[in-house]
């Protein structure tokens, strides 16, 4: 198996392959709400090429980042709408 | 659709809706004919920001007369108006914009109106995003936010109950004291005219001093808590009363969604309303410099709108004195929003014959002829 690493997601710990993109975390860890839309309707990653902005999360603190385009880093914090 | 009426406005911006709503309120049969939509105009483009205003006696006590009417308002308004009384916070960077702020105090005070003045430390606790190194601050706790199209549609609505007729669409050809030409040919009269078409009134009355001054706006994503109040600095004040070609200032406001909402730029003898990315980059600096953190999110959209800018800074509201029974409502440069409602309680109580809570000479047209 590929090297694992350990992220965060709404406060809990998941192992992912080295190399993947937050938007896979989320799958990793069952997470299907990235964020709610202005009139709070759930969405989460359609696209995985940066154009649709539906997987946008917190990451490592930063608002609004666009999950599918964020490769993973050991200890990175990802935190969706789904934690609010 | 009826081709008479009492009066005819010609622009349903807010301006425009105001007076829809004042004039049908007073029994009047009124017809309300815009080139486009409702609110499509500076209407749009603005930030709705309502504020008591103090740059001279005239324009404090229109915008005071103003901000006490969207009070009153304020509670039958519709949610997606967006009304919040948010407050502004004039910013003062340095001891002598301090003494302005102390100035603005004593000003606003005589007139009645609450404001609270902040040292540095107070202001880096109401606002903790601003930079270091500030001298203090001007608090307006009672300015407040709307959401103007739908203000305006809300109004023009009013105005429907009671009768008033909308031609949306219908660019107009010529007006006179007692008719509208639509560029279709239509011929409406009226008993009197109302030009409230903000930067277009120039065209259908030759001769108003009134030049179109362009401005940026930028929205970003959605920060919620990043500031509570709308945050100007106090040189905005000379940015807009000042009559340079081009200036910009920090004026950036908490929308409701989470959103900021990021100006200001001001210019002259633009006439393409494109966004320039050298005006445009030049104000966001502005509004770095008194909040670093701005730079780390992420804008959404910029667009940009025209003021209808008068020579003296002051508003038109009152008849044309060379054309008999046409009045005229417009010039509030980045006022219109502010004292929409003022301008149509002064002209509706001109049209009954009534006294105006506030004296109206000084913005009557006629300053133009001298």
């Amino acid at each position: 198996m590929d090297e694992v690493i350990p992220v965060n997601v709404n406060g809990r710990a998941v192992e992912v392959p080295a190399g993947c993109t937050a938007a896979v975390a989320l799958a990793i860890a069952g997470v299907d709400l990235a964020r709610l839309s202005v009139s709070g309707t759930p969405r989460g990653p359609m696209c995985g090429m940066g154009i649709c902005f539906e997987c946008c999360a917190t990451l490592d603190g930063r608002p609004h980042q666009r999950t599918c385009q964020a490769v993973c880093h050991p200890g990175m914090e990802i935190r969706t709408d789904a934690d609010a | 659709m009826r081709t008479t009426s009492d009066i005819i406005i010609v622009g349903a911006g807010i301006v425009g809706a105001a007076c829809a709503r004042a004039f049908a309120r007073d029994g009047l049969r009124v017809t309300i004919v815009d080139a486009a939509m409702i609110g499509g105009g500076a209407t749009a483009a603005g930030m709705g920001h309502v504020a008591v205003m103090d740059d001279n006696p005239a324009q404090l006590a229109l915008t005071h007369y103003s901000h006490q009417l969207w009070q009153e308002l304020a509670a039958e308004l519709p949610e997606d108006c967006e009304y919040d009384p948010c407050g502004t916070l004039w910013v003062a960077a340095d001891d002598e914009e301090l003494s302005a702020a102390r100035q603005k105090l004593a000003t606003l005070g005589n007139r009645g109106v609450r404001a609270e003045l902040l040292d540095a430390q107070q202001l880096a606790e109401a606002e903790p995003q601003l930079r270091s190194g500030l001298a203090g601050g001007l608090l307006q706790g009672d300015d407040l936010i709307v959401y103007p199209p739908c203000v305006a549609r809300y109004m023009i609505d009013q105005a429907r109950e009671k009768g008033a007729e909308l031609r949306l669409d219908s660019p107009v050809a010529s007006l006179g004291g007692d008719h509208v030409l639509l560029a279709d040919g239509t011929r409406l009269a009226a008993g009197h005219v109302v030009n409230a078409a903000g930067t277009a009134a120039v065209r259908l009355t030759p001769g108003l001093p009134i030049c179109p001054r362009k401005g940026h706006l930028v929205i970003t994503d959605r920060y919620r808590g990043f500031i509570r109040r709308e945050l100007v600095e106090l040189g905005y004040i000379k940015s807009a009363a000042g009559g340079a070609t081009e200036s910009v200032a920090l004026n950036v406001q908490p929308r409701r969604t989470g959103q900021l909402l990021i100006g200001s730029s001001r210019q002259f003898g633009v006439e393409s309303d494109k966004v320039e990315p050298a005006i445009l980059g030049r104000m966001l600096r502005r509004a770095i410099e008194y909040l670093p953190g701005l730079a780390r999110l992420s804008a959404v959209r910029s667009w940009t709108g025209f003021r209808a800018a008068t020579d003296d800074n002051l508003p038109l509201i009152g008849p044309w004195p060379t054309v008999p029974g046409l009045y005229l409502a417009t010039g509030h440069e980045g006022l219109g929003i502010t004292t929409a409602l003022a301008t149509a309680e002064l002209l509706a109580d001109m049209l009954a014959g009534r006294k105006s809570k506030i004296p109206r000479e000084p913005y009557l047209p006629e300053r133009i002829h001298g």
